[in-house]
C-alpha cells in the first residue's frame, strides 16, 4: 500500500512536493494508473484532483488560462475556449469516450508527453505556454520547448503545471484536426494532423500553419514548408510538393500499430484532403 | 484511510487503503458484484460508475478519489425511476444477452437520458461510444435507450 496525499489548495499542493518528493503527481489519473499498474509502482501519490485553483478557466487580457486539472470534459463545454480554440475542442473531443474525458485533464495529457498526444498539435499551433509553479516562483515556456521528447518535460521535480496558457487571437477562417486511429472510438492516433488556413481573396494562401502528431518523437511542424505555401495558389503541383515535403520532412516509426510508410502516408493524406478542401472553398 | 462517501444513496464510512482500485473496493471488499471488470486499463467501460453523476471508470480510480463524493452502482439502479425504466427498456429491447457490458451500458445511458430530453441516435452512439458490447451489435442498445428516453418523457406529461 502507498499513501495518497490530497492536496485542497495549490500551496498546499507545493508543500506536500517539498515533503513528498517521490510522489507521482496525479490529476485524471488515467495514464498514471494504467501504468502503475503494468509497473507495479509503489510510490505515493499527490493526487491534484481537489484543488480548485488548478480546475478555473479564466480570461486574462492576453490569454486564456486553462486549469492544468480542468477535465476534458469541462475544457470542452466552456464557452471561452470555444470562441478562442476551437481547434483544441474538436481535438478533445476525439479522446478517448465519454467516461475517460470527464477524467482525463489537459495537464495530464501535456505532462504524459505522448507523440501520439491529441492535445499537442493544436497547442502548438495556437503557441500556447505551459506555467509551471514551485515554491520560489512561476515561470512559463512555450509548449514547443516544454515537451523533450517521449515523456520528457521540461518540468523539474519541484514544479507542477499549473496553467496552461493561450494566447486570444481569432481563429482562422478554416481549422481541422484530423486523427486517423485503428477504430473510432478509444482509439490512439497512428497519425493525426492539425491545420490552420486562410485565403485572400484571389484565393491565394494568406496563412497556412500544420502540425503532426505521432509521425515523430514530438509533435512535427515544418516552418520552411509553411513559409513557401504562403502567398501560394493551390494547385495539384503544390498538393504534390507538400506531400514530397511531408516525405523528408516527417520522422514517423514503426510500431505494433502501424508502420512508419503507412504512418507517412496518412499523414500526407489527411494533409492534402485539407489543403484540397481549402482550394474547393476558394473555386466556390 | 476511513474514506467518507454517499454509496448508493447511503452515507458510508469504509476502512480502506487509499490507492485501493475503486473496482476491486466495490467488488471484493464490498460485495457490490454488479460492477463488471473487463480490461481494467479504462478500454471497455464494462466498470462505469457515476460519480456525482458522471461516468467514471472505477478500474482506473483509488478510493481517495472517492472521499466526499457522491457514488452510484448498478446496484441503486432499481431504485431510482429513471434507473428503472432504462433497466426496463433494456430488458424489453432484447438489449441484454451476457450482460457483462449491462451495468456499465445502463449508468452510462442513465447519465445521458439525465443530460439530454431525447437525444438523437448519434448522441446515444457517442454517449455510449466507450462502453463495448461483444454481443449484441450495438443496434438493440440503442434502440432501448432510445425508448427509454420516450417512455421518460411521457411519465412527465401524463
Ligand atoms: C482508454 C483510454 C483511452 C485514451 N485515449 C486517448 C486518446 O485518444 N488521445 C490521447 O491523447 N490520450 C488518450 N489517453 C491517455 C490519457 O487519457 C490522456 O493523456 C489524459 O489527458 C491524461 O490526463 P490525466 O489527468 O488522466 O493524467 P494523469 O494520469 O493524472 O497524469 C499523467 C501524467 O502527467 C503528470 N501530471 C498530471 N498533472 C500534472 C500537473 N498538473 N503537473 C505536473 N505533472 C502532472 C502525472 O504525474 C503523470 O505522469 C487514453 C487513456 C485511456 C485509459
Ligand atoms: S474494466 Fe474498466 S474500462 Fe474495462
Ligand atoms: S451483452 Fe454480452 S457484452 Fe454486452
Amino acid at each position: 500500500m502507498s499513501a495518497v496525499h490530497t492536496a485542497t489548495s495549490l500551496n498546499q499542493a507545493l508543500e506536500m512536493l517539498a515533503q513528498y518528493p517521490e510522489a507521482q503527481l496525479m490529476a485524471g489519473g488515467t495514464d498514471l494508473l494504467v501504468r502503475r499498474r503494468s509497473s507495479m509502482s509503489g510510490s505515493d501519490i499527490l493526487f491534484l484532483g481537489r484543488v480548485p485553483e488548478l480546475q478555473d478557466i479564466t480570461e486574462q487580457s492576453e490569454f486564456l488560462a486553462i486549469g492544468a486539472a480542468a477535465s476534458l470534459r469541462c475544457i470542452i463545454a466552456d464557452p471561452l475556449v470555444k470562441q478562442y480554440a476551437p481547434l483544441l475542442v474538436q481535438a478533445l473531443g476525439t479522446i478517448g469516450g465519454p467516461a475517460i474525458r470527464n477524467m482525463a485533464t489537459l495537464g495530464g495529457n501535456i505532462c504524459t508527453a505522448s507523440p501520439a498526444g491529441d492535445s499537442l498539435p493544436p497547442l502548438y499551433l495556437l503557441d500556447a505556454r505551459i506555467e509551471l509553479v514551485s515554491r520560489t516562483g512561476t515561470r512559463s515556456v512555450p509548449i514547443a520547448s516544454f515537451i523533450h521528447g517521449p515523456g520528457q518535460t521540461a518540468r523539474h521535480n519541484h514544479e507542477l503545471v499549473s496553467r496552461i496558457l493561450l494566447p486570444k487571437v481569432r481563429p482562422l477562417a478554416q481549422e481541422q484536426f484530423v486523427k486517423i486511429g485503428c477504430r473510432q472510438a478509444l482509439a490512439i492516433a497512428v497519425a493525426s494532423f492539425a491545420g490552420q488556413a486562410e485565403l485572400d481573396e484571389r484565393g491565394h494562401l494568406a496563412h497556412i500553419r500544420m502540425a503532426w502528431g505521432s509521425v515523430g518523437p514530438t509533435v512535427m511542424r515544418l516552418p520552411a514548408l509553411e513559409n513557401e505555401l504562403t502567398g501560394a495558389s493551390i494547385t495539384p503541383k503544390h498538393i504534390n510538393y507538400i506531400r514530397a515535403a511531408l516525405r523528408t520532412g516527417l520522422a514517423p516509426i514503426s510500431d505494433g500499430r502501424a508502420s512508419a510508410t503507412y504512418r507517412y502516408q496518412v499523414a500526407a493524406n489527411v494533409t492534402a484532403r485539407f489543403v484540397e478542401g481549402l482550394r474547393e472553398t476558394s473555386q466556390s | 484511510m476511513k474514506l467518507k462517501c454517499v454509496l448508493n444513496a447511503q452515507a458510508v464510512e469504509i476502512d480502506t487503503a487509499p490507492d485501493r482500485r475503486v473496482v476491486d473496493l466495490l467488488r471484493e471488499d464490498l460485495g457490490l458484484v454488479g460492477t463488471k471488470e473487463g480490461c481494467g486499463t479504462g478500454e471497455c467501460g464494462a466498470c462505469t460508475i457515476l460519480v456525482n453523476g458522471q461516468p467514471r471508470l472505477s478500474c482506473l480510480m483509488i478510493a481517495a478519489q472517492l472521499e466526499g463524493q457522491n457514488v452510484m452502482t448498478v446496484e441503486e439502479l432499481a431504485d431510482t425511476e429513471d434507473g428503472a425504466a432504462v433497466q426496463r427498456a433494456f430488458v424489453d429491447n432484447g438489449a441484454v444477452q451476457c450482460g457483462f457490458c449491462t451495468p456499465g451500458m445502463e449508468l452510462t445511458a442513465l447519465a445521458l437520458v439525465r443530460e439530454h430530453t431525447l437525444p438523437e441516435r448519434t448522441c446515444i452512439r457517442e454517449g455510449l461510444s466507450g462502453n463495448l458490447c461483444r454481443c449484441t451489435g450495438y443496434s438493440k442498445i440503442i434502440d432501448a435507450v432510445e425508448r427509454a428516453t420516450h417512455a421518460l418523457v411521457k411519465d412527465e406529461k401524463p
